[in-house]
């Protein structure tokens, strides 16, 4: 008898509350929220690092010049802040990227979803996901030695750097982008939607055009305002394939510079930290994550919806 | 509605229907093609281009002015180190983030912060990292243009991805696996590191490694902090001969990455150094389509093989 209380105190030392086992688990748990809230901070950090320098810059500038003035030449001595000419760039690249990852994506993704065969899904997923594993300072290559070359021999005219051929690049490094999220808004469509249409006789296409799209629409439009955001956002291809002049111009036979371009060309030369080229640098990178976080915000927003409604 | 009754105007109708239905799949076909095509193309010219510049020699030169003895040394050299730096500081925050917001964080307004955050922070520029990393970590805190700030910005930058890759693969357990742990008597942190943790690591793993692929290519937030670009030195070495063995000089040391190296080359204008970019690209290439291919193959087999 004695032995036997003796164990069960024993098993309740093991197994009943414990201040050090519960002290051990809150320790841990602590230790997981703030690498959780971490990701925050990071958030926090990256606002208040590009606000504040843009602060110092907008005392030197107003911002009236900065969304008015027609130049972009923080470094010359007639110093003009004027952001619009990096937004054209900007604009212009992006347009025709999207050109060329909307539909093309969306006919991959359309393919895939709806009329692939097992075995040609299984192949082309991973491959459109090892294309867009490739770096973009290789695109950025591919388009100015290749594509830039091959688009002269149509145009004879186009100069060797051109939003052109850029924004081609751009486009077809983020088709994998805009299909993959395309194609799973697209199979998120219950099955019964399109069992349904194929008994009333409809063929795959009209299903897919008809049906499917239509119900998979905030899904497919947060793929489009994502692709939009990642090519607002793209460096590399546009900072070696565009040149990087500030250039007001919507032709995307010119060569311009947009927003990151404009960062990447005053980093490679050494500015000193605190001047005014240095300042630019974070107004540019805050009118960028502007852009790109309303456009994700959207992006996210449209993709919850899908989501929530089957 | 114009009634049809004829039966060969219903036949005509259904021919079209279908002849719509052909002619998108081929459509389909030849979208999938420009991506192939575009792919090969890329492939084709860096490796005409770059093949005859690949040899031994490439790999254990510095840079130089003479593009013919020119080398990535130093680059994949920086590459690695930064690559170490990156993996030791993302790895295990993306892992502990990703199991709190998974299995303790409770559904409160903090929690959704912090999610609407992590999908926030996935879609901002990599470039805007560059700059966050050029102000706090080059000059607030004052690490320089050192493998340090470079391998932290990169992490930042990353970190989302592990992140999304662990809870994925967290979430994908059932939940009868934690009940039999808690039935027993486990601790949530014994349920986490003795069975969560193990079971999910080949997801996790095919989260680290796409992120990693993903950070070696990176260039835009590695300019931005200003790294230089002609470096024909390497950082000092982590191995001493004298006690304690180890030294961390090389965490503040100056240094360059292979897509630095390359972007270097592709932006002159001689030709030479070209085809020197196009080495450096084929290298770079491969390198992230073997961590991606290992990735892609792991997630296969995982679904092969786990049934729960």
């Amino acid at each position: 008898m004695a032995e036997e209380s003796h164990n069960k105190i024993a098993h309740a030392g093991k197994l009943g509350y414990s201040f050090r086992r519960n002290l051990h688990e809150r320790f841990i748990e602590a230790l997981l929220f703030l690498s959780a809230a971490l990701s925050v901070a990071i958030m926090l950090a990256i606002i208040v690092m590009l606000v504040k320098e843009s602060i110092v810059f907008f005392q030197h500038v107003s911002i009236w010049e900065f969304l008015t003035d027609t130049q972009w030449t923080p470094l010359f001595d007639d110093a003009h802040y004027g952001i619009l000419p990096l937004i054209a760039g900007t604009i212009v690249s992006s347009f025709i990227a999207l050109l060329v990852a909307l539909p093309l994506g969306t006919i991959i993704a359309i393919y895939l979803s709806e009329f692939a065969p097992f075995t040609v899904r299984e192949i082309a997923k991973p491959f459109l996901e090892l294309l867009g594993g490739i770096p973009t300072v290789v695109y950025g290559y591919f388009a100015l030695l290749f594509v830039t070359p091959l688009l002269q021999m149509i145009f004879p005219e186009l100069p060797g750097f051109s939003l052109l051929s850029a924004g081609l690049v751009m486009g077809i490094m983020i088709i994998p982008y805009v299909s993959s999220m395309t194609e799973d808004a697209m199979r998120a469509v219950p099955m019964n939607l399109r069992e349904g249409s194929y008994a009333m006789g409809a063929t795959r296409f009209q299903t897919a055009i008809r049906v499917v799209m239509p119900a998979a629409f905030s899904g497919i439009a947060a793929a489009y305002i994502l692709g939009i955001s990642r090519a607002v956002g793209e460096t590399m291809v546009v900072a070696i394939a565009a040149g990087m002049q500030p250039n007001l111009t919507w032709n995307p036979m010119e060569p311009a510079a947009t927003i990151t371009a404009y960062i990447v060309q005053v980093s490679l030369g050494d500015l000193p930290h605190g001047s005014i080229g240095y300042q630019t640098i974070f107004a540019a990178g805050l009118t960028l994550l502007i852009l790109t976080l309303v456009f994700n915000i959207i992006g996210h927003v449209l993709r919850k919806r899908y989501r929530e409604i089957y | 509605m114009k009634s049809v009754n004829n039966l060969e105007e219903i036949r005509k109708i259904i021919g079209r229907h279908k002849r719509w239905d052909l002619i998108f799949m081929i459509a389909g076909i030849f979208a999938l093609m420009i991506a192939v095509l575009t792919f090969m193309a890329l492939f084709a010219h860096m490796l005409i281009d770059g093949m005859p510049r690949l040899s031994w020699d490439f790999f254990t030169s510095f840079p130089s002015r003479r593009p013919e003895s020119a080398g990535i040394l130093s680059a994949w050299v920086g590459t690695t180190l930064v690559m170490l730096v990156t993996a030791v500081s993302a790895v295990p925050l993306g892992i502990g983030s990703g199991i709190y917001l998974e299995e303790y964080a409770p559904k409160n307004l903090i929690t959704e912060i912090i999610e609407i955050n992590v999908t926030n922070l996935a879609g901002v520029p990599s470039i805007i990292y560059g700059l966050l990393a050029l102000g706090l970590f080059v000059y607030q805190l004052g690490f320089g243009q050192s493998v340090l700030a470079a391998g932290l910005a990169l992490a930042l930058l990353i970190l989302p991805v592990v992140i999304v890759a662990t809870r994925e693969a967290i979430r994908s357990i059932p939940v009868t696996i934690r009940e039999g742990a808690y039935a027993l008597g486990a601790t949530k942190w014994q349920t986490v590191s003795d069975h969560l943790l193990p079971y999910s690591s080949a997801g996790i793993l095919t989260g680290i490694i796409i992120g990693l692929a993903r950070a070696i290519g990176e260039t835009a937030p590695i300019i931005t902090i200003g790294a230089l670009t002609f470096i024909a030195f390497l950082p000092p070495s982590p191995v001493k001969n004298e006690f304690p063995y180890v030294s961390f000089e090389w965490l503040t040391a100056p240094f360059t990455v292979m897509p630095i190296q390359m972007f270097n080359w592709v932006s002159r204008p001689e030709e030479a150094f070209q085809l020197n970019a196009a080495a450096a690209g084929l290298v770079l290439v491969v390198m992230t389509l073997a961590m991606n291919g290992l990735a892609i193959y792991l997630r296969y087999r995982m679904r092969k093989n786990i049934k729960w």
